[in-house]
Order: structure tokens, then sequence, then C-alpha cells
């Protein structure tokens, strides 16, 4: 993987059925080549990095989402509008709606039912303008043998000509959206928290890049962007949030949102929506007779890891 | 005080034939890793070989194997001011430069390893947000600054103070280096805790890490002071007496066989109980599922280090500085894999959900990290051209000011 292919959008290689490693480790594997051409780029290019980048002074300036004021939000929204439309030509709606009254938002995965198609881990990408290259994918769907449910002995990279496998099953992992997250406590700068709703967003805008959240989560919910995010114009999600989906810089940490532009509309997740088996439920933990209430109280539940009392909103289940 | 400031510019201009080679060289370094950095900035942290599944690498391990040598000028300090023992008093300041520079270069490492660096000032209380109570990195980047601060006031007041002549205000400034004492611990066990605190990352969510880090901080940290006193007494007319150099060395002794006692019990609480906390363990000492990256690494680490506690711990050897000097040098390396790359890596192999990704430095980071080291290497230099004339009674306020009218009346 060269340098110019992270740098130019449209270059993105078709998304394969594998899963593969986020390709951020490819891209280092080809490091080499973008050191030898470096030194000479790198003089040249003092100044460009003195500006870092696109960064404008009113970027630059940005206060925490948590501190603006209404008014602040709304420049903020125009101005990030008007740099996606330059970016990609198009119209975004870059919402900063806060939650809905009397939701807290939970999660439940029927592993009985999945049959690991991935068709999770590609609708999410595309939903939440996750980079195409290098790739980041919030779901990552271990395969176990029956019988086994030792997490390192489970493995994503499985490519059978057809899904289910005789002898498997399948456990898909995102952000368990903890109600006691690691992640939101050892962030220096408060960049990341848990909204009213339940929801675990990151402000890109104030994360300052020191990847100690990543350390802190035991679930592999969070990705960094390596290098300058690539999404062809053509696959942008324009419908977006400024804590969810809205596109994403360089050197900044992002995670699962429950599809917050969705969820905060009363849409479901994407990756609810696309599942072909419907293994995945989403909905109110407050309502005592939504579908996700229904299911931990009546269903054999657990949650991963739970001797690390994170407590996730995230659960698994068996249907039968 | 502008005499001062043009008396020691004067003082780091001139210099012997070797002092400009060694400055020459260091400037050239310290270019080659801006130019390194000017890039990393440029394309982001791809460049580095840091992923999402091994998210810190080189930068934080340089980053806590210098905290520990800038935690050591402590072992300088308790025997200088609170023993009174004269041969090391008389070098104690040159130990608080070693400090002064091994800060300001944990602080490079950080940065380096930011993402957005353009970003810092969201750490500055008010302006930004620092997450105090909750985040230990938050913490630490408070007791490195505070720690700096004593490093940089306590000898620089006992340096001014010697320029003009004048005895040092104990009274005043004995409150200060008391503090400086349980700040020299709290910068290490803070940094320890950065990692500790992680109940995801079992490799370091023992409780014996905090213990560990200064026992192998009081290792390196004195060893280096060790070959630096002898170069200052090579090159310059300041002496340094053999007798501090070997208490330094006692007391390595006594910090790497708690060291070593401490890695024997960490071994087996997980050799022992056998489960899934050995994985970060196995991966680090015989590699995991055929990947192991640091195996030499870490056994060349161990061999180093019990090489070295044994020629420490003999009285013959540790003694005889040619096996002195090898043995510092043992230790400088030993450490510096184990407390950095031997201790980052393993943290982040498996990864949470079982994977184990490897990692290796990338080319640019190794250079940006020679570059840090060699601002690091000059600002001691600088800081040693100005002490220890002043220490040695030859740069003072009425031999300065003696200069000046000369240099006039020529």
């Amino acid at each position: 993987m060269s340098e110019e292919k992270t740098k130019e959008p449209g270059q993105t290689s078709e998304l394969k059925v594998s899963l593969d490693p986020a390709s951020s480790q490819e891209a280092a594997e080809g490091k080499e080549l973008i050191n030898r051409r470096g030194f000479m780029q790198g003089t040249a290019g003092v100044l460009a990095a003195m500006a870092l980048g696109s960064c404008s002074w009113q970027e630059f300036f940005q206060n925490n989402f948590r501190r603006m004021t209404k008014g602040e939000i709304e420049q903020t929204v125009e101005r990030l509008r008007s740099e996606y439309k330059q970016k990609y030509g198009k119209d975004f709606v870059v919402d900063a709606e806060g939650p809905i009254d009397g939701t807290f938002f939970g999660y439940a995965l029927d592993i009985q039912r999945c049959i690991g198609c991935r068709k999770c881990v590609y609708a999410c990408v595309e939903e939440n303008n996750q980079s195409r290259d290098p790739q980041i994918q919030y779901i990552r769907v271990l395969r176990f043998k029956d019988g086994d449910m030792d997490l390192e002995h489970s493995t994503i990279y499985y490519d059978p000509e057809e899904v289910p496998e005789k002898g498997y099953y399948y456990l898909p992992v995102q952000c368990q959206q903890c109600e006691n997250p690691p992640c939101t406590k050892v962030c220096p700068v408060q960049a990341t928290w848990t909204e009213p709703d339940g929801i675990v967003v990151v402000d890109y805008n104030w994360c300052i890049g020191c990847r100690y959240c990543m350390a802190a989560c035991p679930y592999m919910g969070r990705w960094f962007n390596f290098a300058d995010p690539v999404i062809p114009a053509d696959k942008v999600n324009v419908n977006t949030h400024y804590l969810g989906n809205r596109p994403r810089m360089r050197n900044v940490v992002e995670k699962c949102t429950f599809c917050i532009q969705r969820v905060r509309k009363g849409r479901y997740p994407a990756c609810v929506e696309v599942c072909p088996v419907g293994a995945r439920k989403f909905g109110n933990l407050l309502d005592p007779n939504s579908e996700i209430s229904r299911i931990i109280q009546t269903k054999r539940v657990f949650r991963l890891k739970s001797e690390l009392n994170t407590q996730p909103k995230f659960y698994y289940f068996f249907s039968i | 005080m502008r005499q001062f400031l043009v008396g020691a510019a004067q003082r780091i201009i001139k210099g012997s034939p070797l002092y400009y080679v060694w400055v020459v060289f260091l400037l050239a370094m310290i270019t080659v890793g801006i130019v390194a950095y000017v890039r990393q900035l440029q394309s982001g942290l791809i460049v580095t070989g840091m992923t999402s599944y091994v998210s810190w690498g080189f930068y934080i391990g340089n980053f806590t194997f210098l905290v520990g040598v800038a935690a050591a000028a402590v072992l300088l300090i308790i025997p200088a001011y609170l023993y009174d023992f004269g041969p090391i008093k008389e070098i104690v300041i040159i130990g608080e430069a070693l400090a002064v520079s091994a800060l300001l270069m944990c602080l490079m490492f950080v940065t380096a390893d930011l993402g957005r660096p353009d970003r810092v000032w969201h750490l500055i209380p008010g302006l930004g947000i620092l997450n105090l109570p909750s985040s230990l990195l938050g913490w630490d980047i408070v007791v490195l600054n505070g720690y700096l601060f004593l490093n940089i006031f306590i000898p620089g007041y006992i340096i001014y103070k010697a320029y003009d002549n004048k005895p040092a205000n104990m009274n005043f400034i004995l409150p200060f280096i008391l503090l400086s004492i349980p700040w020299a611990v709290s910068i290490h066990t803070t940094t320890a805790f950065i990692y500790n605190g992680l109940a995801a990352r079992p490799f370091w969510n023992a409780s014996i890490l905090a213990p560990r880090f200064l026992a192998s901080a009081f290792c390196s940290g004195p060893a280096l002071i060790i070959l630096l006193f002898q170069l200052v007494r090579r090159y310059t007319g300041f002496h340094v007496k053999d007798e501090a150099l070997f208490k330094i060395a006692e007391m390595i002794a006594i910090a790497m066989a708690i060291n070593l006692f401490l890695l024997g019990a960490e071994f087996f609480k997980e050799l022992y109980s056998d489960t899934h906390h050995l994985s970060p363990m196995e991966y680090l000492y015989v590699g995991l599922q055929g990947k192991g990256r640091l195996v030499p690494w870490i056994w060349t680490a161990f061999a180093f280090n019990v090489t070295a506690f044994i020629i420490f711990l003999l009285p013959f050897t540790r003694k005889r500085f040619i096996t002195l000097n090898i043995g510092c040098v043992l230790i400088i390396t030993g450490i510096w894999i184990e407390k950095g790359m031997g201790l980052i890596i393993p943290g982040f192999i498996p990864a949470p959900l079982g994977e184990v990704w490897e990692y290796s430095p990338s080319s640019i980071e190794i250079l940006v990290a020679m570059g840090i080291w060699s601002i690091g290497a000059l600002v001691l230099t600088l800081l040693l051209k100005i002490i220890i004339p002043i220490e040695l009674g030859e740069f003072t306020r009425s031999s300065n000011v003696a200069r000046e009218v000369a240099s006039a009346g020529l």
C-alpha cells in the first residue's frame, strides 16, 4: 500500500468478504517506501505542517462540544457543512440534536441466530462514514469452534463459500456502550463521554490523539485514524450527527455510537436493520415493554467480560 | 541577571574542538529528527509502526524509561541533603541537571506520540479541560511539570547563589529539597499507574508494577549518573571522588536485587496460576502463536541485568572502573529494553479479543527518538557548561565583571 493510495479519495479497493485487519498495519509495513521518499518532501513541507493541513483558525480554537453555546454549535455546524460540501460536493446534514427524553438505549445480539455473514460490518462502514483506506470497521465478527468460548482461540479471519459453517458459531463484537466505561475515565481532556441516553461518544475536534482510551477498552471498541480517512464521494453518507458519523479527520479516535444520527430520530442502527436473520435487537431500556427489555427479562443473557465490571448495555442472548 | 546570561552565553559559545564536534553532531541528529517529525505531522501516525492493535510503541517506551532516569536524581538528593554525605553532595547538582534533561525528553516523547499536537492546549486547565482527578495521564502531566519546576528551581537557586559568591539560605531551600523526594517517587508511581489502572490489559494490571518501576528506575538512572560523572571528571576540572561513584554503585546493587526479586514474584504468580493472564508474558519471553519479535530482546535484557547485578554486588568488580562501566552500560541497556518496549508492547499482545498483532518501530519513529535523545544530550551539555564553572568557582559575578572590564579595556 503506497502513500498515494491513502491520500487519494476514490482509490479504495472493493470491500472484500473477508475481514482485513485494520489496514493501517499494512500501510505501516510499506513505511520504508514512504521514508526514503519522505525526507526531501518533509523539509519542503515544514510550513504546511505548521498549519497542520486544513486546520482553520475557527477549527483550531473550537471549544469542547459540551461547553459550546447553542449559537456556537450552530456556527460550527455551518462551518462543517461548507467544509464537507467543498470536499465531497454534497450538501450534508450535521445534526447536533440532543437525546430524546426518557430514552436509554440498549442492544442485544442473538448468538444462536447469527450466521457470521458480516453484512452488519459493511452496513456499518457505509452508514458511519468509516475510512475505506486505511480501513476501519467498528464490528468484528469472531468465529468460535462449537464448545469453545475462549477469545484467544477465536478468529476474525474466516472466508468460506457459505456461512454458517458447520461446527462453528459467531460472536460479533463492537463498542459495548458500557455503563461503567473505562475509556471515558482515562481521557485526559474529556473528549469522550456518555450521553444522557447512554451512548458513549467522541468529540473528534477535541480529541488530542493520545490513544489512552484505546488502551483502556477491553473490547477493541475504539479505532484510530492513522492517516487522512478516505471515503469515496459517491459512497459518503450525508445524513450525519456531530457526535456520530460526520466525516472525521486524521489522528483522532472514533467508535460505534449506536448510529446516534439514526436512533435519536427513532430509527434503528444500520447493523440492526441489515441483519438478514434478525439476530440484532435494539431499543429503549427504560420502556419495560420494549423488545430489548423483554429479551433481558425473559431470555438467558450474558455480557462480555462481565468480571471487569464494565456493565455493558450490549447483551448477548440465546433465543431458544 | 543580564550579566549572568551574557556570561553564560559566552561560556556556551566557547569550548574545545571536541566540544564543537560534539555539539555539531548533536545538532545534525536533531535536524534529522525534526525532519522525520515533520514527515509524521504531514502524513499522520501511519508513518509509525503503531496500529489500532498496538496503539502505543517506541515513543511511550522511551518516555517510560526516561521518567525512571529523572526520578533517580532523588537517589543522590537523599544522601546529599539528608545525610550530609559529602562526596555526593558535591555532585548532586549535576544529577539534577540530568533529571531536567530527562524530563524534557519525557515531555517531548509524549508530544511526539500525540496524534494532534496542535491541540495540546486542550490540556491547559481553564483554557481547555484537564480531566482530573480521573485521568492518570492528566495527573502525570501535573507531576512531571511539577518535578521539572523543582529540578530547575532548586539547583538554579543554589547555583545562582554560588555565582554570587553567597551561601545558599538552607532554611529557604530545604523545604523544596524535602518536597522533591516524595515528588520523585510520585512521578514514577503516577507513570506506572497510567498502565496499572487498565483492567483491559492484564500484563499491566498487576499491583507489582509501581514497585517494579521504582526499583528499575533506581538502577538505570544512577548507572547513567556514574558514567556521566566520569565524563565530567575527565573533560573538566570538576572533581568527583571515587567514593561517591562506588556509593552509587552500591545503591544500584540493592535496587537491582529488589527489581530481580519482584520479577521473580511476577513470574511465579503468572506461571503457577497459569491463566490467560500469562499470555502477554508468554509473548514476551517465548512467543505466542508463532510470533515473538521481542523474545531475543527481553532475554538480552535479562542476561544484562543479571550480569550487571553480579558486577555491582561484588566489591572487587564494583570498585574497578572497567567492570563498573561495563556494568553501567549493561544495566542501562537492560532496563531500557525491559522498561521500554518490554513493558509497553506486551500490554497490547494479545489484543483484548485475542489477536496477536505484532509491532516494531518504523524508521521514522527511530529517527524522531534519536532526535529527542540528542536534544536531551544537548540540553545537558549546555547546562553542565554553565554549572560546572560555577561549581568550580571559575564563573562568578566578580570574575564575570572583571572579565567584562578587561575585554572593554582591550
